[in-house]
């Protein structure tokens, strides 16, 4: 695997370290940090002065201002920067102001904690992090190049003792790679660790999607719900109360007479589509997981298999409408699939609650090879329980055999 | 003639059960819509028989057949007849259990049934009469529920084993099998002896165990 970080690549074999571009990568790295903090504090130091003696006038305030914000520029270039040791980008932390203009602009920045948190690693920078830059390539550099050029210092010097000089200072050359990729390597996780948004400023994004996701979900359950009681309501009642209607139909007609053969025929069919209808209602939301719960459903569930099916549900209560009713189309899924395809002659259904955490397994014995990718059955579910905020895991070795199982927050 | 409380909340099916009932000359005493009605009629008219629907309002979830359990704890002398739109064995096997006391009889039959108007009443009285029926579509379920001491049934007893526990007599599964009456007999020893459950001359009796054999 190609290394993606300076702290990564230490752990290459040595000379496919000391051959690749990560040493002077980190070497730059440090030494355009040098440079940066040189130039930063200059800039900091004019800033300063300038707006002491511009105090008496107020416009040394903006020059204080500026100071504050400095480290928002500073930040910039670090994030920046850290590409040449962390192929991984660092994201920018700032929200984006409510509004354009200057005023919105610097008030949404000075009230940000990242803000503050830029300019304090501003300070810790040019206070430590740029000398330690500077020492580190100093004494590492340093060494070995001071103890090659040494014949230069001395040209009196003994030739034989000179060269050795020379050949000793090359030599360790190369192990100075790994102090400057070390300590490139950490202070590019610590200015990762600073700058980077904090879990609570991505957060806010990521929580909101979540939540948008489950309210989706619930509205998707109480949708099921509505339409199976518009359907209970409406056309079954109906559906019932015509083939009643038919039924007496029946009674009065002559058994033999060519109208009773049409009425028996539509009475036939009405009660197919009175049956069908049943199916349908029960798919769209199943009236027994209400009234009853996870564990009554599921039983039910099993009743129809054609698989003889053991189920094992202890739950201590009832588990909140949009965990069931996911948790019930896994295993009805599941059980389908077991019927459909996987040749097994025993299944299990086993429901636990851990914690806040209702753990489900649909175990059979059959042949397994069942594909998440290939079955849209399965990809369905994943998504179906993705949504709730869990994680389907489904084991399905060739030969079997399969566990589906359900991980779903209560 | 019966004297039937009806319960049902859809006015269109009501009035139609309303004119079923009364066509095969029974007394429909009250036809009301929701639980309390039910309550006051079964306790104004003190009828053979209770017929309700499952799902009642206010809640349209389950109240019929709650009312209908919490009635036959208060009189076990009452008939009950729920009818459903669910196949679901959870709803007949809690009916089954409040109610298994011999003396009156209880049934539960899928809404669908009432399309065969003869047969429904039949049930009806039958109910009315001490009887158990129990719908096929549910039978089938409450035989899938126990399978290994079924396994050793032969399919022919398991057909049986499946009339016997929708409620029906010796005669009526020999009627509907084609067989001799002595051929059904012979057929019930041989699975009450299998399933390890008490011979029972009397119809009744012999259903609620295997009712409550199948139940686990």
């Amino acid at each position: 695997m190609r290394p993606r970080s300076a702290w990564q690549a230490i752990t290459l074999r040595p000379l496919r370290f000391l051959a690749s571009s990560w040493p002077w990568r980190s070497l730059l790295y440090l030494l355009c940090g040098i440079a940066l903090g040189a130039a930063t504090a200059a800039t900091l130091f004019a800033l300063f002065v300038g707006g002491v003696l511009l105090l008496f006038v107020l416009i040394g305030l903006v020059a204080f201002v500026a100071i504050a914000l400095s480290g928002i520029v500073f930040a910039r270039f670090e994030r920046w920067r850290l590409r040449l040791v962390d192929m991984d980008p660092a994201e920018d932390p700032h929200r984006r102001p409510p509004r354009r203009g200057l005023r919105p602009w610097l008030l949404t920045r000075l009230r940000e904690q990242a803000t503050w948190r830029e300019f304090g690693y501003t300070v810790v920078s040019l206070v430590a992090l740029c000398w330690i830059d500077a020492g580190m390539v100093a004494a590492v550099l340093g060494i070995p190049v001071a103890l090659a050029a040494t014949p230069l210092y001395g040209p009196d010097m003994d030739p034989l003792a000179g060269a050795v000089f020379v050949v000793v200072g090359l030599a360790l050359l190369p192990f100075a790679a790994y102090p400057i990729t070390a300590w490139a390597g950490a202070r590019a996780a610590l200015t990762r660790a600073v700058l980077s948004p904090r879990d609570t400023e991505l957060g806010a994004q990521l929580t909101e999607v979540t939540r948008s996701r489950a309210r989706l979900a619930d509205a998707f359950g109480a949708e099921r719900q509505r339409i199976e009681r518009d359907l209970h309501d409406g056309a079954q009642q109906r559906l019932v109360s015509l083939t009643m209607a038919l039924g007496l139909a029946r009674l009065d007609l002559p058994p033999d007479s060519p109208a009773a053969e049409q009425v028996a025929l539509a009475h036939e069919q009405a009660k197919l589509a009175l049956a069908e209808l049943r199916e349908l209602i029960r798919g769209v939301h199943p009236q027994v997981l209400t009234d009853r719960g996870l564990a009554a459903a599921v039983r039910d569930l099993a009743g129809r298999s054609v698989v003889p099916v053991d189920v094992d549900i202890e739950l201590p209560h009832r588990l909140p409408a949009a965990v069931e009713l996911t948790a019930y189309f896994v295993a009805a899924e599941a059980l389908a699939n077991v019927a459909k395809h996987s040749g097994a002659d025993r299944a299990r259904v086993r429901g636990r609650l851990h914690g806040d955490i209702y753990l489900q397994d649909v175990f059979d014995n059959g042949v397994g090879g069942a594909d998440a990718d290939a079955g849209t059955g399965l990809t369905g579910l994943g998504d179906r329980v993705d949504a709730a905020g869990g994680r389907l895991l489904i084991s399905s070795p060739p030969g079997g055999p399969t566990l589906v199982r359900a991980e779903l927050p209560c | 003639m019966l004297r039937i409380v009806l319960a049902e909340d859809a006015v269109l099916l009501r009035a139609g059960l309303v004119g079923v009932l009364e066509r095969f000359g029974h007394q429909v005493c009250a036809a009301v819509g929701d639980v309390p009605a039910l309550r006051a009629a079964v306790a104004a008219h003190r009828p053979d028989i209770v017929v309700t629907d499952v799902r009642m309002p206010p809640g349209f979830s389950d109240e019929g057949l709650r009312e209908a359990v919490a009635l036959r704890a208060a009189d076990p002398s009452l008939s009950i007849l729920v009818l459903s739109q669910y196949v679901e064995q959870t709803y007949a096997v809690e009916l089954l259990d409040a109610a298994s006391a011999p003396g009156a009889g209880v049934g539960y039959l899928l809404k669908d049934r009432v399309g065969d108007v003869e047969d429904f009443v039949r049930a009806v009285a039958a109910v009315a009469d001490g009887g158990t029926v129990i719908d096929p579509e549910v039978v089938r379920q409450l035989l899938g529920r126990r399978r290994d001491p079924l396994t050793r049934l032969t399919p022919r007893e398991r057909e049986v084993l499946a009339l016997m526990a929708e409620g029906r007599s010796n005669a009526a599964i020999a009627r509907d099998l084609v067989v001799s009456d002595a051929a059904v007999a012979k057929h019930i020893g041989s699975i009450l002896t299998k399933l390890d459950l008490p011979p029972a001359e009397d119809t009744h009796r012999r259903v609620l165990a295997v009712l409550a054999y199948l139940r686990g």
